[in-house]
């Protein structure tokens, strides 16, 4: 298949990203007997090479429980592990390693903000503000405290092409605000949102903002003091790292006042029958043996990520976006959902007529992976009036090739739907 | 795609999910239950009507959902029209056995007839709800109950 010359950006070949695919071994592998295209890369992204042996490698030479030992092996699996930390505060630019907790993932990091931060100052008639463009798991969370508490969630409505309403997020806001949740990057829009004004009329109102960053920080530079967020939560997966880790974010004034979230091990400093103390920040909020390999191996995909350079990774996940959505527009019958002007390689769309579980199906027998469904974002699919869309989402080791293939599967599901 | 997936697209998609068959209601109707699969966001309420001789005398559903699904209301709407509601359960045994692949129509006795063009689905784990959504839905309605979900 031929890429269609005459819409592809007229660019210079500065990032190529066949030298990239070479890394990931399973982007080789086939799929009903034709080569993989794996476009569903805001579900979770595939893993490099060097990030898979660094487990083998830690296991084979490193493991061992961590915070807990004298012996060699323990001091040099926490040590390992303890120098992740502020790997991951360059990567968002944090002040300090203190404020890096580690989570099993953006949706535990959104839970434990609500169960520690959210119960100790929301009562009775405050008010939570998030978008409707949000992934259940910053959605859900808050229901559930405020069913507790006795809060109040408000929806900040969005646009008709999926950009938050900042008209009608400024009028919302009140004393009675406490909490402004709402994602940086729509995994089912690919909408960018304006965090950093968000953030500001948030903190002028006196609320907090929390941040789900699932999908900003695999694919664009994140600066949380630049943001001014209070929290901010992301997973390892979705950026060339592994299941079971996510990071969650937090200014260290607050973190420090708050409660700790579960109870165990690692958490305290001391325990008797009758007392208990806490550990400090960020420890206080990791109860238990930790994901240290998954951690460990994080550590991998940050620098892999940073050798290549977020901001080239941005720009050329942009081309692909564009050359991507101008080929969706020519086919007849499909519209795309989130048309903002600030989008991440996210292609939602619909095709008229056909259901997405059906396009999702027909595709695959093409080796072409995307996303069919309401992506954990029902909300969203019942402001745009679909039961589900079919979402392409672009990685850095995408081709503009992989972006032609698509189209024609496409092309391919339109002619069996005659 | 192979000609598994091909045929099984084809013949469903340019018969019954552009023209489904009994695509209506009944008023007042004997018996009615709602399917209800919220992965595909795939629902259909389905209608029966059911003589003193328990044979099924009319059947019908509207919804909305994948094409699997409307196709497979569609086609089981004209298989059990004029069946006994026994009947019916042992079609709605063979199909759900049909689709998780325990029951081989090539080699295994059966009464499903043209029903046997979704045996393909088997292949596709993750659309088998599609096509036996409304074969579930059909066996609450006749064990009278209302609302079924496959999750
Ligand atoms: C925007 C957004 N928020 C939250 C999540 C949840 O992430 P996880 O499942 O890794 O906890 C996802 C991923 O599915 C997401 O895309």
């Amino acid at each position: 298949m031929n890429l269609n010359q005459d819409i592809l950006p007229n660019r210079e070949i500065s990032f190529d990203p066949i030298l990239y695919r070479k890394d990931f071994p399973i982007l080789n592998r086939e799929v009903n007997g034709t080569k993989l295209v794996y476009l569903d890369n805001a579900a979770s992204m595939q893993m490099p090479q060097v990030v898979i042996d660094s487990f083998v490698d830690y296991q084979s030479r490193f493991h061992a429980n961590v915070h807990r030992g004298v012996h060699t092996l323990s001091q040099e699996a926490t040590d390992k592990y303890e120098a992740v930390r502020s790997k991951i505060r360059d990567l968002i630019h944090a002040k300090s390693e203190n404020e890096i907790i580690y989570t099993y993932g953006t949706t535990d990091a959104l839970n434990m903000v609500a169960s520690t931060y959210g119960r100790q100052n929301i009562s009775t008639g405050d008010e939570i503000l998030i978008s409707e463009m949000e992934h259940h798991a910053n959605i859900v969370p808050w229901y559930m405290l405020a069913k507790e508490v006795g809060a109040i969630i408000k929806v900040i409505p969005i646009t008709d092409s999926g950009e938050i309403n900042m008209d009608a997020y400024t009028s919302m806001l009140s004393n009675r605000t406490k909490i402004v949740a709402v994602t940086h990057v729509s995994n089912a829009l690919g909408t960018i949102n304006p965090v950093k004004t968000i953030a500001e009329l948030a903190h002028q109102a006196g609320a907090i903002i929390v941040v789900d960053g699932a999908q900003a920080v695999p694919h664009a530079k994140v600066d949380v003091q630049d943001l001014n967020c209070d929290f901010y939560a992301f997973s390892a997966h979705k950026m060339c790292g592994p299941t079971g880790l996510g990071v969650l974010y937090g200014k260290f004034d607050i973190l420090n006042s708050m409660p700790p979230y579960r109870g165990g091990g690692d958490m305290i400093k001391s325990v008797t029958f009758e007392h208990i103390i806490f550990n400090d920040v960020p420890f206080k909020f990791e109860a238990g043996t930790p994901p240290i390999s998954q951690v460990i191996m994080f550590g991998e995909s940050i620098d892999y990520v940073n050798n290549i350079g977020i901001d080239r990774i941005s720009e050329y996940e942009s081309e692909l976006l564009s050359y991507a959505t101008k080929r969706a527009n020519e086919i007849e019958g499909l519209t795309i959902i989130g048309t903002a002007v600030q989008k991440a390689s996210v292609l939602s769309f619909t095709l008229k007529g056909i259901h997405p579980h059906d396009i999702g199906t027909i595709l695959d027998q093409s080796g072409v992976a995307v996303r069919t469904g309401h992506h954990c974002a029902q909300p969203v699919m019942d402001r745009f009036n679909v039961p589900a869309t079919t979402r392409a989402s672009f990685a850095f080791y995408n081709t503009f090739e992989e972006v032609d293939e698509l189209i024609s599967a496409i092309h391919q599901v339109k002619e069996v739907f005659g | 795609m192979n000609d598994r997936m091909k045929q099984l697209y084809q013949e469903l998609i340019l018969d019954h999910n552009k023209n489904p068959r009994n695509f209506r209601t009944i008023d007042p109707a004997d018996r009615e239950a709602l399917g209800h699969n919220p992965l595909c966001g795939d629902k259909l309420k389905l209608y029966l009507k059911i003589n003193d001789q328990n044979v099924i005398e009319d059947v019908a559903f509207i919804g909305d959902g994948c094409a699997i699904s409307k196709a497979s209301a569609s086609m089981m709407t004209t298989v059990v029209k004029g069946k006994t509601v026994e009947e019916a359960e042992e079609l709605f045994t063979q199909f759900h056995e049909m689709s998780m692949g325990t029951l081989n129509v090539d080699t295994q006795e059966n009464k499903l007839g043209k029903l046997t063009i979704f045996s393909g689905v088997r292949d596709l784990p993750a659309r088998v709800k599609c096509a036996t959504l409304p074969w579930h839905t059909l066996h609450s309605a006749l064990h009278n109950k209302k609302e079924i979900t496959t999750e």
